[in-house]
């Protein structure tokens, strides 16, 4: 593989840009499954810099014959749509490496450096030969690619027959003829220049190849497997894209997908339909989540099972809708007035938003509480390869919900658990769902037995969820070691790959932020002499939770809020400069 | 089904002479004809004077948050399509809070009984404006005359596209039972403005005020014609209000469209999740 920095998964790297309309995310995107379906792992990170002159797309597409975890800095070989790729993103390419362009545009080369590979292929005018009715100019670059690199274009056909189904056998072929065309230009003329990095593993005979998706798409796809029955969710960057896996798909898997007027009658549907017995969620981002604050407590006042998904970006207000950041976890944790068990669950990878998806509708039902599931954009919208997901050990767990008539029903009954028998409307049992302070049956009260009766049933789930189900900070690299990065949600990636770089240095991933693994956190933080936190925001705000639940205080900070992802590069270069640090 | 089977514990704590008595005792009077009880029927509130109705009424229900009603009753009414769902709301808990949320529900006519108890002020929380007070009126919060001009409940809703739009006043019980049993039997968005006097903090919309300046509509009223609905609607005065359903048009619920609960409830289905790996297998 081409990218090689010491100890880090070697990849090799493929960066697309162009203009918005060019077909970069659905190239980059045809690429990483080809490559998936010739046995190789991928991770792509896709950027749209909206500010940069009307909408800059560019996706960068890794692949190993190992698990890629985290994008690179630098890249094999460019793609380039339009100059602007060209002038932003040549300095990436590393000597040795290439850029593809249309040879018959204008594009100016002259800045490149020398060792860099130029492949000029008139894209436009091969794409015009394979179709007189519409432009797949993207397509011919992506043949180009995979001759490139040796790759199997019968792959990459094969693909454009399932994508292009519904589009008719007309595009298929004139795709197919788009990539021919592609691939034969450069056999023809860069023959010398192929580098099989792309060659399809020989011992890869698994009958499903990897899958290749999202977090928004397997947040999605772990909620319709949960048995989710009713969504509503109100379209917002970066999780818009739940919403059209969940639209696409409701008649077929049976439940409600319902486009609300805004955040705050999303959260209510999405209460109003738990209450009446069925899987329900929603989710927005940090800017409708504040709408959602009110509805948050009030699941949690009246008892209500509902999984929240926030996706977070670059904040505060509008921020930077396209770029991601980790900057409401505080927000997330403290969110509405008063207190009410939160249980806030933050996934670092794609397979982990699936599994944690999952688990939290099963958790909302035991705990009759919502659950947040707390995303950030690079999870929410950037691809990793996995195998196949297998949900065959998922029970679904309803928890002690009611659909039958009992007798002296009560609902919010004082129980050892906290946890009552949650009955639905319809079902003959009478009981109130009351946002104000309620007596057993759900009648409004105000007093002081009540009251204390109902805050320490509903705390007493957070206690029993700590003791039953939290899990314990997961350990990357040596189970004990002199220093120990901290981070959590998508910097996960990044880390895993940094660490390899080193002996003597283990990385704590926190996935529950409430409850709180503090005993087993600051057990393991106390074996460290020297603690990285990793965050995208400006405080660190899991260091200061961590500092708040256990004390420990954080030796140092990598902080980046500038919206950009955290790179393996970083991370591997600002450990080497800690003194005692052993690289391999 | 007897009234008492209706009754909670505890009595009602509204003030003597408020209308929302009224309303309470021509609900319960409905729910014994009509049969309405904790298998069929679901009541939701928002929050307000007239949120403590759920408190005496012996059927199951929400007490949602102020001006959030009516989401939580679409939700409910998406998961189990088979209820009987009501919304109570006050005129500053569903114009004010909850206004948006007014809007688009009348706009995709989900099969919802809106009760929209309308003292013209914000009594609970002790006598401020709420955007149905009309203009000049002084409250707690305009102590020199509302600068506001009040909304049009009725006017809102049908230009947004409710399918069934009236107007009762409490103090006229046996009617307004009968009004809430023909808007529930309504497919489709219903709304019932019900006129009602805050005894203690309305000193102008009284009992005598609605007794004297409503009237009901003629039996040769169309209420098909959207037009002149909507001209009724707008209608306010001395003498000058109307009673009754202003307008009213068969049109499909947005529950009726929906293919996934076609013949089942939601709630009544097990999820469908055997087939889950044709849908991961597009992600290869």
């Amino acid at each position: 593989m081409a990218i090689k920095i010491k100890g880090i998964t070697d990849v090799a790297s493929v960066k697309i840009g162009g203009p918005a309309g060019a077909g970069v995310k659905s190239t980059g995107l045809m690429f990483a499954k080809t490559a998936a379906r010739s046995g190789y792992q991928i991770y792509d990170n896709v950027e749209f810099p909206s500010l940069i002159r009307g909408g800059h797309n560019v996706m960068q597409i890794n692949f190993s014959t190992e698990a890629v975890t985290s994008p690179r800095k630098n890249s094999d070989l460019l793609v380039a749509f339009d100059q602007e790729t060209i002038d932003l993103h040549s300095t990436e390419l590393l000597p040795g490496s290439g850029l593809i362009f249309d040879s018959d545009e204008k594009l100016n080369t002259s800045e490149l450096k020398k060792d860099i590979s130029l492949y000029g292929i008139p894209l436009y005018k091969l794409a015009k030969e394979a179709s007189e009715k519409e432009l797949f100019t993207n397509t011919v670059a992506l043949g180009a690619v995979i001759g490139l690199f040796g790759g199997n274009l019968e792959t990459l056909k094969q693909l454009i027959a399932e994508e292009f189904e519904d589009k008719g056998n007309e595009v298929i072929e004139e795709n197919k003829k788009a990539a021919q065309l592609g691939y034969d230009y450069v056999l023809k003329n860069f023959k010398e220049s192929i580098k099989e990095y792309l060659k399809p593993i020989d011992n890869f005979t698994s009958p499903i190849p990897y899958m290749v998706l999202t977090g928004n798409e397997s947040v999605a796809l772990g909620a319709i497997a949960a048995g989710m029955q009713f969504a509503s969710i109100y379209p917002m960057s970066p999780i818009s894209n739940i919403l059209h896996v969940l639209a696409t798909n409701q008649e077929k898997y049976g439940y409600i997908y319902k486009q609300p007027e805004d955040e705050i009658s999303a959260i209510n549907m999405a209460i109003g339909a738990s209450f009446a017995g069925v899987r329900s969620m929603t989710a927005t981002s940090g800017g409708g989540f504040c709408l959602m604050t009110e509805g948050y407590g009030l699941a949690g006042m009246t008892e209500t099972p509902l999984v929240i998904v926030e996706g977070m970006r670059g904040a505060p207000a509008t921020g930077l809708p396209t770029w991601s950041e980790q900057g409401d976890l505080q927000f997330v944790l403290h969110a509405h007035q008063g207190e009410f068990p939160r249980i806030v669950l933050a996934p670092g990878d794609i397979k982990e938003a699936f599994d944690i998806t999952m688990q939290a509708f099963n958790l909302a039902d035991k705990y009759q509480t919502p659950v947040v599931v707390l995303l950030d954009k690079n999870i929410c919208e950037n691809d990793q390869s996995f195998l196949f997901f297998d949900i065959s050990n998922y029970k679904i767990d309803r928890g002690k919900l009611l659909k039958e008539k009992v007798d002296d029903y009560i609902r919010y009954k004082d129980e050892p658990d906290g946890v009552s028998q949650r009955a639905i409307p319809g079902s003959g049992n009478f009981f109130l769902a009351n946002s104000d302070e309620h007596t057993q049956v759900g009648y409004s009260t105000e007093e002081i037995k009540d009251r204390k009766e109902m805050m320490q049933k509903r705390m007493q789930k957070l206690t029993m969820c700590e003791a039953s189900d939290m899990q314990k900070p997961q350990i990357f690299g040596p189970e004990k070691a002199d220093f120990t990065i901290v981070s959590w949600g998508s910097n996960k990636g990044s880390i895993i790959e940094a660490l390899k770089s080193f002996r003597n240095v283990n990385f704590v991933h926190i996935t529950w932020m409430n409850p709180f693994p503090a005993d087993s956190l600051k057990k393991i933080l106390s074996e460290s002499k020297y603690i990285l936190d990793v965050e995208n925001n400006y405080t660190g705000q899991l260091a200061n939770l961590i500092r708040e639940k256990t004390g420990v205080e954080m030796t140092d900070k990598l902080l980046r809020y500038d919206g950009r992802i955290i790179y393996p590069e970083e991370i591997v270069e600002r450990i080497s400069y800690i003194e005692g640090v052993e690289t391999i | 089904m007897k009234l008492e089977d209706l009754h909670t514990p505890y009595s009602p704590n509204w003030c003597p002479g408020c209308g929302n008595l009224n309303i309470w005792g021509a609900l319960k009077e409905a729910a014994v004809k009509e049969g309405w009880d904790n298998t069929n029927t679901v009541l939701v509130a928002g929050i307000g004077c007239h949120g403590h109705l759920l408190n005496f009424t012996k059927i199951t229900s929400f007490e949602g948050l102020h001006g959030r009603a009516i989401p939580v009753a679409t939700g409910i009414k998406l998961a189990n399509n088979k209820l009987n769902v009501f919304v109570h709301t006050g005129d500053g808990d569903c114009l004010g809070e909850g206004g948006n949320h007014f809007l688009h529900a009348c706009r995709r006519n989900h099969d919802l009984t809106i009760l929209l108890h309308d003292n013209a002020l914000y009594a609970l929380t002790t006598g401020q404006a709420s955007p149905a007070t009309r203009r000049g009126v002084k409250t707690k919060s305009t102590p020199s005359g509302n600068p506001d001009e009040p909304l049009y409940p009725l006017a809102i809703a049908i230009a947004a596209g409710a399918t069934f739009v009236a107007r009762a006043y409490s103090g006229y019980m046996p009617e307004l039972a009968d009004l809430m049993i023909e808007a529930n039997k309504h497919v489709g968005l219903s709304v019932i403005d019900i006129l009602q006097p805050c005894v203690t903090f309305n000193k102008i919309c009284t009992h005598e005020f609605f007794q004297e300046n409503t009237y009901y509509l003629r039996e040769d009223y169309d209420p098909t014609n959207r037009r002149k609905a909507f001209m009724k609607a707008l209608e306010y005065g001395k003498k000058k209000i109307p009673l009754g359903v202003l307008y009213k048009v068969e049109k499909p619920s947005y529950e009726s469209e929906i293919p996934q609960i076609s013949e089942t409830p939601l709630v009544e289905q097990t999820p469908n999740i055997e087939n889950i790996d044709e849908l991961f297998k597009k992600y290869t």
